[in-house]
């Protein structure tokens, strides 16, 4: 008896802890001064950004600026129980996977007009590819801010020993390659690093064959059609002929694995650049480098990832929401950000600034940004990303047959966007 | 007469907040998530209601028949089948040895706070601690075993291995609580039965099977359904840990229902997952207090 009065004295104190905190939560939530611009940004960027807005708020009138940090983690979350509660900031940084998932929400300020009278942002100076992702039926909803594609991260020195004295620029070369490599590399090393769990990789790879991955504007899965099927017998065989392992876990540590010539290449993003120049042993900081990603013939294109500036929509918008976005675009400030955070910038006109114009490593990505391609732009794609991610994992560990496999990744998309093509077909009804 | 109906009446009303509690805390949230489950509320119903489609069971029958879904119960079988049993057997072992006569009141106290040390650490720091004692390469753990001679494990990238670490990981970081449990258990037992079994003659094994373990009954019953319930509930461990890797092999169901709700924002399927999940521990439950009350009858 004692026992159990106990345990139901503790519920409801614990009961009452929670009403009295969700009240004092709501207290301490209330609106800010309604002159302050709020603004939200997620990991680093957040904590750099707000080096950047003393300039801003000189021009200003030192206009008062509620910045927030959000970690990555719970930036999803985050942002649409605020798209709930109906407090989404002015200006947000959004990764520009997301814009349309908001799109759908029809949470985000279309910029044509703006962009139209803007003299500081033009359109033409960003890689196109970049600039795509943000544009979702026909209607602009977010300025790049900085971008993300992968490229070959690859280990001179090994490939010289393996007689190739430059990146392979072709899928056949890159064949050739890797298997010189591997033929010097012995049983348990490896000529290229694809970690199961990303999803990226072969995406690019599916890319680069002009693989749609969707059907018919984004209703059905397209994995089992003959592009995506060529990407993925290219990303097989690299496991089948022992030139990647499949078992990736030994290498939890990229780079210390990286430096002790476990694989000679890995597939990855800008922010590599820093962590290799910084974790890499003496003796091979300078036997790295990166090349743009090798296509089916010459050089292929890539992802367009990043994050973007958006406004969310208003009933009063902030009239400094627009300015704060035109001036984290100038080329001097996006300079001034690459090199607060490493990040690289979407605009041609800030790649003259001497830091990035200086290093070929940088260069190579500067390459590749004339060739990146989106992702398919359905507000599912991160789920779709996923499964597909989980599919191929099962095939390459021959857990499933290729056909099966891609078939039942078609089936469990198609089920995935059963919604989208109800909204679809609604909406065509009226 | 109206004077009973005063009485009803106060009881009602001194009754009144904590049914009040009731009613907001649990019965609308459950009312709300069985609601939830029979429609495809997703990103597009956040948008606009209009987008809400009452689905019937579809939700049921589609994760019936998803995979992931019975992996995910796969995994969380394999943790509380594993788990519950190893947690309450080391608890009572403990408990025993913490209970008996050897041990004195000073030091009783001491173990006690020691094995409940872990029951009340944050696990977030508790796994931050763990994530460096199974690192493959310069973990302790590893280290440990290569002086034996054993090889080194990839304890959470490793398919096989990742659920036993997490198994580890919550056998240790719950086990404390029950150890309490039984020592209050233990203690209600007059000591004049041990004294009557020992000059009877009965041995130090024949008094635990026969005098402890049975007067323990209740205890145990207490126990087990309470750990039965809570690993059920496995979430925190993977999410810290291994954020449900490698190849999916600790998502659990919550950890599943997490995903579907908070990641893909399917609100619908996410709470008929709660619901199957709820089905699932009340029947277990049930179970093993109908199992118990037989016994009872049996003895």
């Amino acid at each position: 008896v004692s026992n159990s009065g106990r345990n139901e004295q503790e519920w409801h104190r614990r009961r009452f802890l929670e009403v009295a905190s969700v009240a004092l939560l709501a207290g301490a939530c209330s609106r800010p001064n309604r002159g302050d611009l709020r603004v939200w940004a997620m990991g680093r960027e957040g904590e750099e950004l707000a080096r950047l807005l003393p300039e801003f708020q000189q021009r200003h009138g030192q206009v008062g600026i509620e910045l927030q940090q959000i970690p990555w983690s719970a930036a999803h979350e985050r942002l649409l129980t605020a798209f709930v509660a109906g407090a989404l900031p002015d200006v947000c940084q959004l990764g520009n996977t997301w814009i349309p998932e908001f799109a759908a929400l029809d949470a985000l300020e279309p910029l044509d007009a703006r962009l139209r009278s803007s003299t500081a942002i033009a359109a033409t100076d960003y890689y196109p590819g970049i600039w795509d992702t943000n544009v979702v039926a026909g209607r602009t909803l977010g300025v790049p801010w900085y971008v993300d594609t992968r490229l070959l991260f690859y280990r001179r020195d090994l490939l010289e020993q393996a007689g190739y004295d430059h990146a392979p620029s072709s899928w056949d070369d890159w064949r050739r390659a890797l298997g010189a490599v591997k033929l010097r590399a012995g049983a348990d090393r490896y000529a290229i690093l694809l970690p199961l769990a990303e999803a990226e990789p072969l995406l690019a790879l599916a890319l680069q064959q002009r693989a749609d991955l969707l059907r018919d504007g984004g209703r059905f899965g397209d994995f089992a059609a003959p592009a995506f099927r060529r990407a993925l017998d290219f990303y097989r065989e690299m496991f089948e002929r022992g030139w990647a392992p499949i078992g990736d876990s030994r290498f939890v540590n990229l780079w210390a694995s990286f430096d002790e010539g476990d694989f000679a290449c890995f597939i990855s993003g800008p922010w590599n650049l820093g962590e290799l120049d910084r974790r890499l042993s003496p003796a091979h900081r300078d036997a790295w480098t990166t090349a743009p990603l090798p296509g089916p013939d010459g050089p292929g294109v890539s992802t367009a990832g990043g994050a973007s500036l958006v406004l969310f929509r208003s009933d009063r918008p902030h009239p400094l929401a627009w300015p704060l976005v035109e001036y984290l675009s100038e080329p001097a400030v996006q300079a001034r950000f690459h090199r607060l955070t490493g990040d690289l910038p979407p605009r041609r006109g800030a790649w003259a600034d001497a830091t990035l114009a200086g290093d070929p490593r940088t260069q190579a990505f500067r390459d590749q940004l004339e060739r990146v391609v989106p992702a398919p732009k359905v507000p599912e794609w991160e789920q779709i990303a996923a499964e597909m991610q989980g599919a191929v994992e099962r095939i390459i560990r021959g857990q499933v047959s290729v056909d099966r496999g891609v078939d039942g990744l078609d089936r469990r998309v198609d089920a995935m966007l059963e919604k989208r093509r109800w909204m679809l077909a609604r909406a065509a009804a009226r | 007469m109206s004077g009973a109906r005063t009485s009803s009446l106060a009881g009602w009303l001194f009754a009144a907040p904590a049914l009040f509690v009731v009613a907001m805390f649990f019965l609308l949230p459950v009312g709300a998530g069985l609601a939830l489950s029979l429609t495809d509320f997703d990103l597009y119903a956040l948008a606009d209601l209009r987008n809400l489609r009452f689905v019937a069971l579809d939700n049921y029958r589609a994760l019936l028949g998803a995979r992931d879904f019975w992996v995910a119960l796969g995994n969380t079988l394999y943790f509380v089948l594993v788990g519950v049993p190893l947690s309450i057997g080391l608890a009572l072992g403990a408990a025993l040895l913490l209970h008996s006569t050897h041990v004195g009141r000073r030091r009783r106290a001491v173990f006690r706070a020691a094995l409940f040390a872990p029951v009340v650490t944050s696990l977030v720091a508790v796994a931050v601690v763990w994530r460096y004692l199974f690192q493959t390469r310069y973990g302790l753990v590893n280290q440990a075993l290569g002086a034996i001679g054993v090889g080194p494990i990839d304890w959470l990238g490793d398919r096989a291995w990742a659920m036993p670490t997490i198994i580890l990981l919550a056998v240790w970081k719950n086990y404390g609580f029950n150890v309490v449990i039984f020592l209050a258990g233990l203690n209600l037992i007059p000591t004049e039965l041990y004294d009557a079994a020992r000059l009877d003659g009965a041995s130090a094994r024949q008094r635990l099977v026969h005098l402890t373990l049975p007067l323990l009954r209740p205890t145990l019953l207490l126990v087990g359904i309470l750990t039965t319930a809570g690993y059920f509930q496995l979430f925190a461990e993977p999410y810290v840990m291994t954020q449900g890797g490698p190849a999916r092999s600790t998502v659990s169901v919550l950890y599943f229902m997490y995903e579907q709700g908070f990641r893909w924002w399917n609100l619908g399927t996410a709470s008929a997952v709660a619901l199957l999940l709820f089905a699932l521990i009340f029947a277990v439950t049930w179970t093993m207090t109908r199992a118990a009350r037989g016994l009872r009858e049996e003895v």
